[in-house]
């Protein structure tokens, strides 16, 4: 028998063994398919911080006096940090790349308007991805404008008691402002973070609980076979549990697909791979399931919730925070999600959101290998 | 020849663990040893002694910090896996895939090494034979008895013929029958296929049954040799004592003699008392006189052939462990007072005590009484249904069926009184691990209703009583396995209950640790205590007055040790011990004339 046969004979042994495993153990099931369908529906509205210091794009093609003193209040706002673009097009472009999370547009009849008609509009699109704070960045937009339009009228610059100015605002992918839209994709990446991370560390730990790892390690098993055989069922498992959220938030809650499914597949695979990684390297280190659950969910499950830009933005979190949001994968992946679901496949934003989590799978398997090499006990 | 082939050889091995903060524990030290294929080889010692570090080092598990180990000529260290498609290896917790049946457990080995799919049905169908497992074929591992799921692990390690097979104490806790099913079929394994065994065993009787001996201690070869070597050393050193018929139970007598000077151990085998005895004592008594020995305490002594168990005990080294509480024979005139059991006083009572979880039937219809002062052991192998029966005694779990009183009260409805009077030391064990010994103490004893002076006293006496003084500060947790137990035992005894219920108290001590135990339970229930126990070690049924045998949840038997033991007697076996009587029970073997096991066997 060629050494190559044996290989696959082994593999084959220890994938159909997972898998028996999964069937007949209800609670990876329950984790993997039913715990999904049980978030999509309980999710309720997120909570969103309040936002501050949010890049805006000031489009200001009126040079008037009047134009240029709101632009001016933009600036002054604590809310606010403007950033001056010539056109229309170049700010939708922000936008897109999420360098900007609105547009401000001052029309070019903006300070002839205000002056001979008495009144003029001031275009404002948002980025509705994350739905409350859409909503709170166009209250912001409107004060800014109430105040300064209040303060002219008091000057005696603009007549007292008309509705000068006009905010129109638009919000921009997520028309519906529906929180949905923005909590569901999100959901995913708690859900793969779920199968991916808690249900592999959970399944390895069981093992080195029950002794069948110590039994396994003395076969000729080699250390990849292992790691193929542990990766593989979960692997699909976590696919499964991703293709059921999806079909259920877009037949269910008709939240919006505007990226294309095949790409949004590939991507979670990667993300997969990465959270996978996480856990078994989790249970190549710690051998009993209790401490392997722990820091499955302090490592791996909360961050995906707190802080990956799921439930709150990340740009309104102290810096530190930012910071460490960097090494969590959960946090591209929400990325990716949001920008796939909600505005289409924009090449830049995804490909920034994917390398983090190539490296990561990489540095988490290289662990695992490490940590497993020779098939020692220590 | 096939016998002088070598299949394991270490030399000078040396393996340690480092621990946090601490001297690293020394596992193995410049250990040297050699194994020979077509034999069982057995490694036997106390508890880390250090036999798993080396069975983990043969199978290239644990990489050696010194030395060397090689099996079937490839060195552990740089060839494991070419090692590990030669052997079979079966790990102390045999690592079976519970939610899998026999069959898939079976392909998953199989598979794993990459037996051809041609030789498998044959090779499936004579393990499954040799296991008698052929019936089970499609039950799923978690459902078999202890027993079967040992003789599975076996048959899963034997999957590819390997030519060589490391055990890690296969037989612990497995019935009787199940443990000499496992023998057979490794000795098959050594006859037919000329394969080297080495097996590692806290049964010092399966040493008699291996090839050659190796006593390892404190990671150091301490003997080797065949078992008749090591019984020849010990050649009119061993005495066996008749009690005389009628008089107080041998625990007595043993108790007395444990730990006396030239008294190098001291046991009970099938009603009578073997001791083992210095050289000089030896010489004394066959010129026919000991004070150590009062003429009324038996009514005969006679020279006994060593058994390999004897020349463990006299080789490895003990400290003085006699329990300060060891009841004695003399000087007192009349026999110690308590020591024969009130039979008329009962503390403890069970009637046809049921247990249903869901569909399963864990104990089914199990009656006993026990009397004040009395020994009662619920023996049996793992899974019979000893610890569920247990926890309905002390209240913790609720009867399906039938009724339990102690102290003439129903613990699930008695007060805390009630509970006062009973001592509890669980299965595992259930200290405070990061407490030290005397706020254990302490904190137990407050728990039950201890205080100020008395307390303090009770404390004392403990320390005193269990060797615990100059470890009063040290963390429980910390504390070598048979200090541990002591401290539970201590915690357990502290409000001085009148009936104590233990737990599998003996369960993965060494031998010597579980003499020492049963010395202390004989004194106390010397001193009037109530004590019901259990274990699954078969030979303990002889320390206790009485017991009753479980198997899957029902009574196998119920009586005197003697009296059981009376049922396997015959022609062929004219001296049987309970375990032989435990398999003819389980066999269905039972004389005629025997009573049935529902009804009791009285002495």
């Amino acid at each position: 028998m060629t050494a190559l046969r044996a290989s696959l004979m082994r593999i084959r042994g220890l994938l159909r063994k997972e898998m028996l495993q999964v069937r007949r153990d209800p609670s990876s099931i329950l984790l993997a398919l039913v715990m999904p369908l049980l978030l999509l529906f309980l999710f309720g509205y997120g909570v969103s911080l309040n936002p501050n210091h949010v890049p805006v794009a000031v489009v200001a093609s009126d040079t008037g006096a009047a134009a240029r003193e709101l632009a001016a209040r933009f600036a002054l706002s604590p809310y606010f940090v403007p950033l001056s673009v010539k056109t229309l097009n170049q700010a939708e472009e922000l936008l897109k790349e999420k360098k900007v999370d609105a547009i401000i547009h001052i029309h070019e009849n903006f300070s002839a308007d205000l002056l001979t008609r008495g009144g003029a509009p001031v275009q404002v699109i948002i980025n509705g991805v994350d739905a409350n704070r859409a909503r709170l960045l166009q209250g912001y937009t409107q004060g800014v404008v109430q105040t300064w339009v209040a303060q002219e009228q008091r000057r005696g610059v603009l007549p007292a008691g008309s509705a000068a100015v006009v905010v129109l605002p638009r919000i921009w992918f997520n028309e519906a402002n529906e929180s949905r839209n923005f909590l569901v994709p999100g959901l995913m990446v708690l859900i793969m973070t779920l199968i991916g991370t808690l249900l592999t560390a959970l399944v390895i730990a069981r093992e080195w609980e029950r002794g069948t790892m110590e039994a396994i390690l003395v076969t000729p098993v080699r250390v990849f076979e292992l790691i193929l055989g542990k990766t593989l069922p979960y692997f699909f498992l976590g696919l499964s549990g991703l293709g059921l959220t999806v079909a259920g938030g877009v037949l269910l809650f008709a939240v919006p697909l505007r990226g294309s499914l095949l790409l949004f597949m590939l991507l979670a695979s990667i993300f997969l791979l990465a959270s996978l990684g996480f856990g078994l390297a989790i249970s190549a280190a710690v051998r009993v399931q209790f401490v392997a659950a722990q820091i499955a969910v302090i490592a791996g499950f909360l961050p995906a919730f707190f802080l990956s830009g799921l439930l709150f933005d990340l740009e309104s979190t102290p810096l530190p925070i930012q910071l460490v949001s960097h090494i969590i994968p959960a946090r591209y992946f929400v990325e990716i999600c949001h920008t796939l679901f909600l505005a289409g496949n924009i090449g830049p934003v995804l490909w920034s959101a994917t390398w983090p989590l190539v490296v990561m799978a990489i540095v988490f398997f290289t662990v695992v290998r490490r940590k497993l090499s020779g098939k020692r006990l220590e | 020849m096939k016998t002088t082939e070598v299949v394991l050889q270490a030399s000078a091995l040396g393996k340690s663990f480092s621990r946090k903060g601490k001297a690293p524990v020394i596992a193995l030290d410049a250990l040297s040893l050699r194994v020979k294929a077509g034999a069982v080889t057995g490694l036997v010692g106390p508890d880390g002694a250090g036999k798993t570090t080396l069975l983990r080092l043969a199978a290239g598990l644990l990489l050696p910090d010194a030395g060397s180990i090689s099996v079937l000529g490839l060195d552990s260290a740089s060839q494991a896996i070419e090692i590990q498609s030669r052997i079979g290896y079966m790990p102390q917790q045999f690592g079976l895939y519970q939610d899998l049946s026999v069959q898939e457990n079976l392909e998953l080995y199989a598979d794993l090494q990459a037996v051809p799919l041609s030789l498998r049905p044959s090779r499936f169908a004579e393990l499954l034979q040799m296991t008698g497992l052929g019936d089970f074929q499609k039950r799923r591992a978690g459902a078999l008895s202890g027993g079967m799921k040992q003789k599975l692990g076996l048959a899963c390690s034997l999957i590819k013929k390997p030519r060589m097979l490391l055990l890690d104490e296969p037989t612990v806790g497995v019935d009787p029958v199940s443990r000499r099913d496992l023998w057979q079929i490794v000795y098959k394994m050594v006859a037919d296929e000329g394969i080297g065994v080495l097996m590692a065993t806290s049964y010092l009787d399966e040493a008699d049954r291996c090839a050659e001996v190796v006593v390892l201690y404190e990671g150091r070869k301490l003997a080797e040799g065949t078992p008749a070597e090591f019984r020849d050393k010990l050649k009119g050193r061993v005495f066996t004592l008749t009690p005389p018929a009628g008089g107080p139970p041998p625990r007595l007598l043993q108790t007395h003699l444990a730990g006396q000077p030239g008294i190098i151990d001291v046991m009970i085998r099938s009603g009578r008392v073997r001791c083992v005895v210095e050289a000089e004592l030896a010489a004394r008594l066959k010129s026919g006189h000991s004070e150590l020995f009062p003429a009324a305490a038996y009514d005969k002594i006679e020279l006994s052939e060593p058994s390999f168990e004897d020349a463990f005990m006299a080789l490895v080294p003990k400290a003085d462990l006699r329990p300060k509480n060891a009841a004695s024979l003399s000087p007192e005139p009349d026999p110690v007072p308590g020591a024969v059991s009130r039979r008329d006083e009962i503390m403890v009572s069970a009637h046809n005590l049921t247990k249903n979880f869901g569909a399963f039937t864990a104990v089914r219809e199990i009656s006993f009484e026990v009397g004040k002062g009395e020994i009662f052991g619920l023996l049996g192998p793992n899974g019979a249904g000893k610890s569920t029966t247990f926890r309905m005694l002390c209240g913790l779990l609720k009867v399906s069926g039938g009724e339990v009183q102690v102290a003439g009260r129903d613990l699930r409805r008695a007060g805390s009184r009630a509970r006062a009077q009973l001592g509890y030391m669980a299965q595992v064990f259930s200290l405070y691990r990061q407490l030290p010994v005397r706020s254990n103490l302490e904190f137990y004893g407050r728990a039950y209703g201890l205080s100020g002076a008395r307390l303090r006293q009770r404390i004392n006496w403990a320390l005193d009583e269990f060797h615990l003084r100059g470890r009063e500060e040290s963390p429980a947790g910390l504390l070598p396995a048979g200090y541990r137990q002591r401290l539970a035992m201590a915690t357990a005894l502290l409000h001085e209950p009148a009936i104590l219920f233990l737990d599998e108290p003996t369960s993965g001590a060494d031998p010597l640790a579980r003499r020492e135990f049963w010395l202390r339970i004989s004194g106390f229930a010397a001193q009037g205590v109530t004590v019901v126990v259990t274990t699954h070690f078969m030979e303990e049924a002889e320390y206790c007055d009485r017991l009753l045998i479980m198997s899957r949840g029902t009574e196998l038997v119920q009586g005197a040790p003697a009296a059981i033991r009376r049922l396997a007697q015959s022609p062929e076996n004219p001296e049987p011990t309970v375990e032989d009587a435990f398999i003819v029970l389980a066999e269905g073997r039972l004389p005629a004339a025997a009573p049935t096991g529902a009804q009791g066997v009285e002495s």
